[in-house]
């Protein structure tokens, strides 16, 4: 394992890293900011159209749904015992749990897009997919567009957050990662839990508020 | 510093070439187009960003000389009505997002804040670098839509026209999302090198006002952009799939966009004002070579406009629907906003009280400024009650307005921060006396380009029109003249200093007499700016200090 390369702007190692996670930090600030503009959207339209989002929500499926976030949740989970065990210099530990949460993201993502694949079926679209003439009343697809806007965006973000799992994953196995340096685990996994945390909102709006 | 030079007298023990001048420069210290394009060095990336926001100025210049020599006369002068409104889409977008929100940051901020953190880089050099790399791509995005179609929504891509409009919307959409992830970068890397990487010494409340209008600008980037770029991507996928999250067929809410534009777009005001207002009281100072009258007072309204102007967006919407209520509660928001600018132009004034004033050319900007300013302020306050807006909205009296903030602030702002650092950035000194004519010439062309657009406006021309009825035609003429002037003005400020760039005077360490903490080290700074962190015993403004002893209560050699 090689220490941290102390940069030259910095003072100290110990700067240096509450730099990254500062910088982390402000940058999930933004990220919130990025989905708040959608749950604005989502809670005027809501209040415009209460029973035809009641209508468009019936499609969704709850069990599917929880079990996606019992996944996210595990995940998270796993993710702060690997930045735990890495701090205890278990770098090796730390890989296979860094490896066992991408692979809950990929469940997370296979449920997500079997479900996808039922909405299609059953022709509950965002509203470019519609012809005029057969598509529900306005506030339906306007809560199924949202629908499929925001739990897209998140998956996007589930992606990314796997590919940062992934590369803090290879790190820890190859032992670049331990006790004396793991702000990358640490910083992957803060974003891997903001991730978590807007399922956790996207959650009880599109699957529980029926 | 040495043991052998403790006996000697302060003056002697300081390099007089400024700390750090034995190191080559930062410009010299490597050589090779690689050496710039891959570099990490904060000023050689402000020097990029400085090479491409001036090439946008222009362009975005030239598009708005364009409008304004069709506007000569009532009917078509020089181009067809399509032209005319793809080239104001153009002239807006090209300025707000290629010019006027990345300039006075990524140029003076990326070259002055680190010296005035008295660090050797940012936090994230590489991640400098990326943002740099990120805003080209954008502006080849943007121009890319502007070539396969342009757009003629207008800046502000109001739905339900931008998803319909024939031209390259989504394009221009995507662009502008990517220049978003540019600021977004710069900003996490200001907020973060100020946090952590001040000299030993440099308290808070010692640091320059200019890093605290940063920081707040800083601020306002991050939680304001995701926004911004959220609903314009909306509307690309509107344009581009028809998502249809506004599309009145599907539910939509087309006023719902124009909340979530000015959510972010009222604070984008702010992005492009607050950095002038850095620059501005770093020059009042120098200039009058006084401590401002309140450090206090214009650090903590940074911070007050920044958290402020989330709270005001709806004013940009009273025609588009709004109760009474809000409309009220949204102009009495924007009003208190005003309230922490008055309280900067009133500090800055009073910084000037028994001063020894210098007139040089960034103290003329200042003036310029201050006056410019407060009058767009004040038309500000105006537009911001409901009854006055009715009959305003739309017109040329809120396009002089705003141009009075923007191109009356923040322009006039960086042309006084290009002045004020250029021996900084390039160690040479300019022509004084060609600098204070262009800044005059820039201040009456001004002044003949927009005050004329108020009386318009209250005459009731509307703005984005082609052709306007023959009585208005006297006042769209002086304006064009005074565009035109302007131009020119600009073009002799640039020519001044580029031709500085290879004959000017050599600049000493500090030829303003400043206290800031960036003239301590060389002109220009060696590559690592200090050859030791500093150490800070004093504030920036410490002029009852001789500058021996200022050099000395800041020691970096």
């Amino acid at each position: 394992m090689s220490a941290v390369e102390l940069a030259d702007q910095f003072e100290s190692v110990e700067k240096q890293e509450h730099a990254a996670r500062l910088g982390m930090w402000f940058f999930l600030g933004s990220e919130t900011l990025l989905f708040g503009g959608l749950f604005a959207l989502y809670a005027s339209y809501r209040a415009m159209y209460p029973f035809e989002f009641h209508q468009a929500l019936l499609h969704n499926d709850t069990m599917l749904g929880t079990v996606n976030t019992l996944v996210l949740i595990t995940s998270s989970f796993t993710v702060a015992l690997a930045v735990h065990y890495v701090r205890m210099d278990r770098s090796r530990l730390a890989a296979l749990l860094l490896g066992l949460s991408t692979a809950f993201g990929v469940t997370f993502l296979v449920i997500k897009f079997v479900e996808y694949g039922d909405h299609i079926r059953h022709h509950v679209l965002p509203a470019g997919m519609y012809s005029m003439a057969d598509s529900p009343p306005g506030g339906v697809v306007m809560g199924q567009t949202l629908y499929w806007f925001m739990t897209a965006l998140h998956a996007l973000h589930v992606v990314a957050g796997m590919i940062l799992l992934g590369i803090a994953a290879v790190g820890c196995a190859r032992r670049r990662y331990g006790r004396s340096r793991f702000i990358v685990v640490e910083n992957s996994g803060l974003y891997w839990h903001l991730v978590d945390i807007v399922w956790i909102f996207l959650w009880p709006l599109f699957y529980l508020a029926k | 510093m040495s043991d052998a030079t403790l006996g000697m007298d302060a003056d002697a023990r300081m390099d007089p070439r400024g700390a750090g001048a034995t190191h080559p420069d930062y410009m010299r210290a490597e050589s090779g187009l690689r050496s710039w394009l891959l570099t990490k060095d904060h000023k050689r990336i402000a020097l990029m960003f400085y090479g491409a926001v001036l090439l946008f100025l222009g362009l975005g210049g030239i598009f708005a000389l364009i409008l304004r020599t069709e506007l000569l006369t009532p009917e078509a002068t020089i181009i067809d009505p399509a032209t005319y409104n793809q080239m104001f889409t153009l002239h807006g977008v090209t300025m707000v997002w290629l010019f006027m929100i990345p300039a006075i940051p990524t140029v003076f901020g990326n070259f002055a804040l680190p010296l005035m953190l008295g660090a050797k880089d940012l936090a994230f050099p590489r991640l400098n670098l990326l943002s740099f790399y990120v805003y080209v791509a954008s502006a080849v995005i943007i121009l890319g839509a502007m070539v396969a179609g342009g757009a003629d929504t207008g800046w502000t891509f109001y739905v339900p026209y931008s998803s319909t409009s024939p031209t390259a919307v989504t394009w221009m959409g995507i662009g502008i999302f990517v220049n978003g992830m540019s600021s977004i970068m710069t900003a996490i890397n200001f907020v973060v090198s100020t946090h952590t990487l001040r000299a030993t010494g440099l308290r808070w409340q010692r640091l320059p006002l200019f890093v605290w209008a940063i920081y707040g600008t800083s601020i306002i980037i991050l939680f304001a952009t995701p926004v911004l770029g959220l609903s314009l991507v909306l509307v690309a996928l509107d344009h581009g799939l028809g998502l249809g999250i506004f599309d009145p067929r599907y539910g939509g809410d087309p006023v719902l966009f124009q909340h979530l534009f000015w959510f972010y777009s009222h604070p984008a005001v702010y992005i492009m004002i607050l950095p002038a207002f850095a620059v501005i009281s770093e020059v009042v100072c120098t200039y009058s070579q006084r401590p401002p009258a309140s450090y206090r007072a214009i650090a903590y309204s940074s911070l007050g406009i920044a958290f402020g102007g989330f709270f005001t967006w709806g004013h940009h919407m009273f025609v588009a629907g709004m109760s009474e209520f809000d409309a009220g509660a949204f102009g009495g928001l924007s009003m208190f906003v005003a309230i922490f600018s008055a309280i900067k132009v009133f500090t800055w004034v009073a910084t000037l009280r028994g001063g020894s004033i210098a007139f040089q050319t960034p103290m003329l900007y200042f003036l310029w400024f201050l006056f410019l300013f407060v009058f767009g302020g004040m038309t500000g306050v105006a537009v911001a009650t409901q009854s006055l807006d009715v009959h305003w909205h739309d017109g040329y009296f809120v396009v002089a307005h705003f141009h009075f903030i923007m191109v009356g602030g923040t322009l006039t702002a960086f042309l006084a921060g290009a002045h004020y650092w250029f021996p900084k950035m390039f160690g040479k000194l300019y022509d004084e006396r060609v600098g204070l004519v262009a800044s005059v010439a820039v201040f009456i062309g001004f002044v003949f380009t927009f005050l004329p657009q108020f009386l318009l406006g209250n005459a009731g021309m509307p703005r984005r029109y082609y052709s306007y009825p023959p009585q208005y035609q006297w006042l769209n003429v002086l304006s064009t003249g005074g565009a035109w002037l302007l131009g020119a003005a600009l073009l002799l400020a640039l020519v001044n200093l580029v031709v500085a760039l290879k004959w000017g005077r050599r600049a000493g360490p500090n030829p303003w007499g400043s206290r800031s903490f960036e003239w301590i080290t060389s002109s220009p700074p060696s590559k690592h700016n200090f050859d030791v962190t500093p150490i800070i015993e004093r504030t920036p403004y410490d002029y009852h200090l001789s500058e021996e002893d200022a050099r000395e209560r800041s020691r970096a050699s």
